[in-house]
């Protein structure tokens, strides 16, 4: 995987260990490790608000805290990080697995 | 099934009218969907509740009958109580960030799972289309819902 090469660990999960070691370049590897060739700026807006939201309050949004706080539809969440929107958006942002269940 | 074999669909079940009753299987539901799972949901008997349109915010948890519920039947039977459990029920499930029952069924909805009521309770209640929330994708049969299943592990609720 690139995402070897760039130096930065992942915990269990395959999630970013220290997610201060993030940048847009890793997260464009980590999407096409996760099957999405390009993040359009719909992409960033999730990923974005996903690290604003987790550095401002310590957790990874929920998928109904994307919609109200973040303005992203649940539908176009799904359809930009297709079977498995939270946590792939998560991974992509150097964000841990999310831990809740809604 | 094979051993480990990520689950790929399931049809979820859901046949009581309780607050308590309903929130597990849209749990689970929306949960299938997060996972990439193809999911439908049956709801059938006094699980309708859960989609018809003046019903299904005004859902209650059973205070009598409940062992779990830690209080005598009696006092579970007077009146307030159904409505005060019901209360701190869902203070606590909006901390965990779970929807009213109106929001969650359409954040399923919108997760892409497909929504059925069944046709002989619906007759049976002498419900028609126009009660129901408009998330809510056909009015089948049994048979229907099995040949929709195909594929599917079956969860009941």
């Amino acid at each position: 995987m690139a995402t070897e090469t760039m130096n930065v660990t992942f915990d269990a999960d395959g999630y970013l260990a220290d997610h201060n070691e993030w940048n847009e370049d890793l997260a464009r590897e980590l999407a096409r490790e996760e099957g999405i060739e390009e993040l359009t700026d719909m992409h960033w807006k999730v990923i974005n608000f996903m690290r604003k939201d987790y550095i401002e309050n310590g957790a990874v949004p929920t998928i109904r805290r994307l919609k109200k706080a973040g303005g992203i539809p649940t539908k176009e969440l799904y359809s930009l990080f297709p079977d498995g929107p939270a946590k792939k958006a998560a991974r992509i942002a150097g964000l841990p697995k999310p831990k809740g269940c809604v | 099934m094979a051993e480990n074999e990520k689950i790929k669909k399931v049809s979820i079940i859901i046949s009581k009218g309780s607050l308590e009753g309903v929130y597990p299987g849209l749990i689970m539901a929306n949960g299938a969907r997060m996972e990439g799972i193809e999911t439908m949901v049956f709801f059938t008997f006094f699980g309708l509740d859960a989609i018809v349109k003046k019903r299904m915010n005004k859902l209650k948890v059973a205070t009598v009958g409940n062992p779990a519920m830690h209080i005598p039947t009696l006092i579970g039977a007077l009146p307030g109580m159904s409505a005060f459990a019901t209360s701190m029920m869902k203070k606590e499930m909006e901390k965990l960030d779970i929807p009213p029952v109106d929001e969650f069924i359409e954040m399923i909805h919108d997760a892409g799972a497909k929504l059925y009521a069944c046709k002989a309770t619906v007759e049976m209640f002498h419900l028609t289309k126009d009660d129901f929330t408009e998330e809510v994708d056909d009015i089948i049969n049994v048979g229907t819902f099995y040949e929709l299943s195909a594929g599917a592990q079956i969860i009941f609720t």
